[in-house]
């Protein structure tokens, strides 16, 4: 059993959803995000999602881009990232961590090259923004041989002819983009997302989490209960630009995510 | 680099799938995958459907004033003492460039679609105002996004996009030229999905993008073929054009890829020179990638992150190129060369006192190159350039380099 796997099946077990807790490699600079990452378990994040910093984040608002734009200006790599996901690894057998980021810097380190080194380094999946699922066949092979999913998102764009390309070959988890937009927009509205859920796990027998514009502990307890995880990603990042040191912003980081963790906790 | 095998014919692409070859693709978040889907679909169906092609044709003769001329441009050729040198004049065109035939094209797309909203990014403003142009004749609201440093250095067509009717946004973030602009369009798209459409303004980006604008500038080409038959009797020789995503070039080239005595020679931007690693040039100097939508040849760093471009010239100032010029390019069809700011700034001021033409700096690296290759050419040799838009815009960065206050 992967550890995504294991962790959403003692999530069920604990009659719980979870929270994905998203912040960038290297931002503010990689000593400081493995503090933030380390300390993520213990603050209450049952995943770990890491942003792969790249120069032109399409998909993503300005609290991601900002972020991304601080990692790569205090010297982020992929390379470092995955050091990051290693160092993490070998003190933490358990919390599956997902790396999100966009093709190109995996295209040029090369495909099969980047797959054996982010298994070696302990990665459990891959959420890759502009690959979607007509072009991931290349990343995708390696991937599955090495046990590391391909996580696929699904958007309220994605209608029912469209969901089972979606579907096919995805595993892991299914991540639900709950709006039309960028990173870190608008709320989403909570019976909105549920009857959404609600029709994609008609076909879908993976887990759903759910992310986009999630900000507050009670947004999160909101689609917490509609959801199998509920993801936060700006909102993290964003304490991170506000802190005016590296401590700062380790306190900081964990601090938001204990409290978006107890809505989730508290939300059925 | 990438080998691609000698194809029966050059002007099949792209596959079902939007690939020329390893290139292009469908590089896209997936909220806009059923987009992307859908827009190839409406337009497979307008392609075939003779009423959108008279609409198009219609417009593209009473409103942009096609044909566009095609022009012996004989005291230059008299100058450089070699081939014989033509002009396609695109920069005749309503709105001063090419850009507005695929403007044309897209917004007949858009009107078919249902769409009620029109988005685009700009670099040098000319994509920019042909898409406000279209949007203020057909009567959709418009924003036009365009990095701060473009806006600063194209000052007159932020103006004209506005008194047209058209929004211009800002982007602030990264090197705030046009790469950026489109990343912000693509946000923009991703948010608006139900009521925008997004007129792309080069032959790259997500597929259908890069076959759908080739198509619409393809009746430059196609014009010029034609033109240079009752002109010479014959096909040119060679072909000239300039490069940044490469609409205008694609436009020539494409209806005479299998004509196999004509040479192909595409201009990239080399900026401060290749050497000095400030240029625009991503074939001569990046390495294949993926960007917007579509994979190609990109300027990247180690790690693969996308270097900031240098031109001059805001057109030509971007770290990619279409797919299917990455594809020609591999096959060894077209011979990509490259062509620096002081050599464009040189041909911009040698054509306007020759020939009395202002040409564009994206074009004037093109003439630039026909200044190089033209005089080593017999004088029987005809060079068809597309002359794809005109200087106008480019008066204030022309003056600053050339040390005048305007």
């Amino acid at each position: 059993m992967s550890r995504i796997e294991a962790r959403f099946a003692q999530l069920k077990k604990e009659g719980r959803a979870g929270l994905v807790a998203f912040v960038t490699a290297g931002d503010p600079d990689m000593a400081t995000a493995a503090r933030i990452v380390e300390g993520l378990p213990a603050a209450g994040a049952d995943l770990i999602e890491l942003g792969m910093p790249f120069t032109d984040p399409m998909a993503d608002g300005p609290a991601v881009q900002l972020s991304s734009l601080r990692a790569l200006k205090s010297g982020a790599t992929l390379n470092k990232t995955l050091e990051l996901v290693a160092r993490f690894r070998a003190k933490d057998q358990t919390t599956p961590i997902v790396l999100m980021g966009y093709y190109n810097p995996i295209h040029n380190k090369g495909l099969e090259a980047f797959i054996a080194a982010a298994k070696q380094a302990g990665v459990d999946g891959l959420i890759i923004v502009d690959l979607p699922p007509e072009e991931d066949g290349a990343l995708r092979g390696p991937a599955v041989k090495a046990g590391i999913d391909i996580i696929r998102l699904a958007t309220p764009t994605t209608d029912a002819a469209r969901l089972p390309a979606v579907l096919e070959g995805a595993s892991g988890f299914l991540y639900y983009v709950s709006i039309t937009g960028i990173t870190g927009a608008a709320a989403p509205d909570a019976d909105v997302v549920a009857k959404a859920v609600g029709r994609i796990k008609q076909t879908c027998k993976l887990p759903v989490a759910v992310g986009f514009g999630i900000r507050t502990p009670e947004q999160a307890a909101a689609i917490a209960r509609v959801a199998d995880a509920a993801v936060v990603g700006s909102a993290l990042v964003n304490e991170v630009g506000a802190a005016k040191t590296p401590d700062e912003a380790v306190t900081r980081v964990h601090g938001l995510v204990q409290r978006l963790a107890e809505g989730v906790r508290s939300a059925r | 680099m990438n080998v691609t095998q000698r194809p029966n014919s050059f002007r099949i692409g792209p596959d079902p799938t939007g690939h020329f070859g390893g290139y292009g693709g469908r590089y896209v978040a997936e909220t806009l995958m059923p987009l992307i889907l859908d827009l190839e679909k409406h337009y497979l169906a307008a392609k075939d459907d003779a009423a959108f092609q008279a609409e198009l044709g219609g417009y593209l003769k009473h409103y942009v004033g096609r044909p566009s001329a095609l022009y012996y441009a004989e005291r230059l050729t008299q100058h450089l003492g070699g081939a014989k040198i033509y002009f396609k004049r695109e920069e005749l065109n309503h709105t001063g460039a090419h850009k507005i035939n695929n403007c044309v094209g897209q917004i007949l797309l858009a009107k078919r679609m249902g769409k009620t909203r029109i988005i685009a990014e700009t670099g040098a403003g000319q994509h920019g105002v042909a898409t406000a142009t279209v949007a203020a004749r057909f009567g959709f609201p418009c924003v036009i996004y365009m990095g701060e440093v473009d806006i600063e250095r194209q000052k007159p067509n932020v103006f004209r996009m506005e008194l047209l009717g058209a929004e211009v946004r800002a982007v602030k973030s990264g090197s705030r030229t046009l790469k950026d602009a489109m990343n912000e369009a693509l946000r923009d798209w991703v948010t608006n999905v139900h009521d925008t459409y997004y007129i792309i303004g080069t032959a790259a980006g997500p597929h259908p993008y890069p076959m759908l604008v080739r198509d619409f500038q393809a009746v430059i080409g196609n014009e010029a073929k034609a033109q240079m038959q009752e002109a010479e009797g014959r096909l040119p020789d060679s072909l000239v054009a300039c490069i940044g995503g490469g609409s205008n070039a694609i436009g020539l080239f494409h209806p005479f890829l299998d004509d196999p005595s004509v040479e192909i020679i595409g201009v990239e931007a080399a900026g401060h020179g290749i050497e000095t690693g400030q240029h625009a040039a991503s074939l001569s100097a990046g390495r294949p990638g993926v960007l917007h939508g579509n994979r190609t040849y990109l300027l990247q760093d180690d790690d693969g992150q996308i270097t900031e471009a240098h031109s001059i010239s805001a057109g030509l100032d971007y770290p990619g190129i279409g797919p299917e010029h990455a594809w020609l390019n591999d096959s060894g069809r077209v011979n990509y060369v490259s062509v620096t700011d002081k050599e464009a700034l040189a041909a911009f001021q040698l054509c306007a006192r020759l020939e009395g033409i202002l040409p564009a700096l994206e074009p004037s690296h093109a003439l630039a190159h026909i200044m190089r290759d033209a005089p080593n050419r017999p004088r029987d040799h005809i060079m068809l350039m597309n002359m794809s838009g005109r200087g106008d815009k480019d008066v204030f960065t022309v003056a600053d380099a050339m040390g005048s206050k305007l």
